[in-house]
């Protein structure tokens, strides 16, 4: 019972860290800050993936996001930033598009919820594996190979196209 | 008891937060930043969904692994785009990119 409400207890720690570190990520007006707690954002879904037994995917999940993806992001916005540094997050100019979009977003996210809330979720709890790393591999080298071999394709494709599009054309 | 119900809450506030910062930012860096951040709500809702209905098969983890591949690739290309639209354009607020408007 006790190891339960450790359980829950780490959930809601982790799901706060998460949420706060995305609303620090949305709000803040300083596009470093924003990129730092995108990081920690990333970090938290990490351990909730592991939180929910998926041990490959929250390695997968700090080694490509935390790792990969928000050093690209904060590569890129040292090349374009220009000015002071406290502008280069700012919310949109015209008052009427930043509260559309606010207004969007909470009419959605109110929505879902309450949709989630109210409606039964089949709860079958089955055995857990212990294996999903080998489960992972037959199912991507067995049922769903071409899925696989097309995202190695896409990866290659998303490279070449980085290369040629980053590097710009040349002067004559 | 922590259930599915509230993975399923959390992920979709996280998606709620990434099409707030999609619709009310300027920066186009901030933008992508705030799709990662739905991609990644859609994430928790697959291995969420794999962990409490269907645990014995690793289905809603393949997924996941596909879409972490798709955004990668996606914010491979979307960087460098900014990062060419900058030269031209010295700028990457969204309102100066009006070149295709008229």
């Amino acid at each position: 019972m006790s190891l339960m409400i450790i359980n829950d207890l780490v959930f809601v720690l982790i799901a706060s860290i998460t949420l706060l570190s995305a609303l620090g990520m949305v709000l803040s007006r300083n596009i470093v800050h924003s990129a730092l707690a995108l990081i920690l954002t990333f970090i938290g879904v990490a351990a909730l993936f592991f939180n929910l037994g998926a041990a490959f995917l929250g390695l997968v999940q700090i080694l490509v996001y935390a790792g990969a993806i928000s050093v690209l992001i904060i590569f890129a916005i040292m090349l374009v930033m220009h000015g002071e540094a406290h502008k280069t997050n700012r919310f949109n100019p015209s008052l009427g598009t930043h509260l559309w979009g606010g207004y969007i977003a909470a009419v959605m996210t109110i929505g879902l919820v309450a949709a989630i809330w109210f409606s039964e979720l089949p709860e079958v709890k089955g055995r857990t594996v212990e294996d999903a790393v080998g489960l992972l591999a037959g199912l991507l080298l067995g049922n769903y190979v071409i899925a696989f071999e097309a995202a190695a394709v896409l990866l290659l494709l998303a490279v070449v196209g980085a290369i040629i599009l980053a590097r710009g054309v040349e002067e004559q | 008891m922590i259930g599915l119900t509230h993975y399923l809450i959390l992920s979709t506030c996280l998606f709620g937060i990434g099409v707030y910062g999609v619709l009310s930012k300027r920066s186009a860096v901030a933008i992508l930043m705030s799709i990662e951040l739905m991609l990644n709500a859609v994430n928790i809702n697959f291995v969420a969904v794999n962990h409490f209905i269907n645990p014995d098969q690793a289905v809603g983890q393949l997924f996941a692994i596909f879409i972490i591949v798709v955004a990668a690739a996606e914010v491979s290309v979307g960087l460098a785009l900014i990062i060419s639209i900058y030269r031209h354009r010295k700028s990457v607020d969204l309102s100066d990119f009006n070149l295709m408007k008229w």
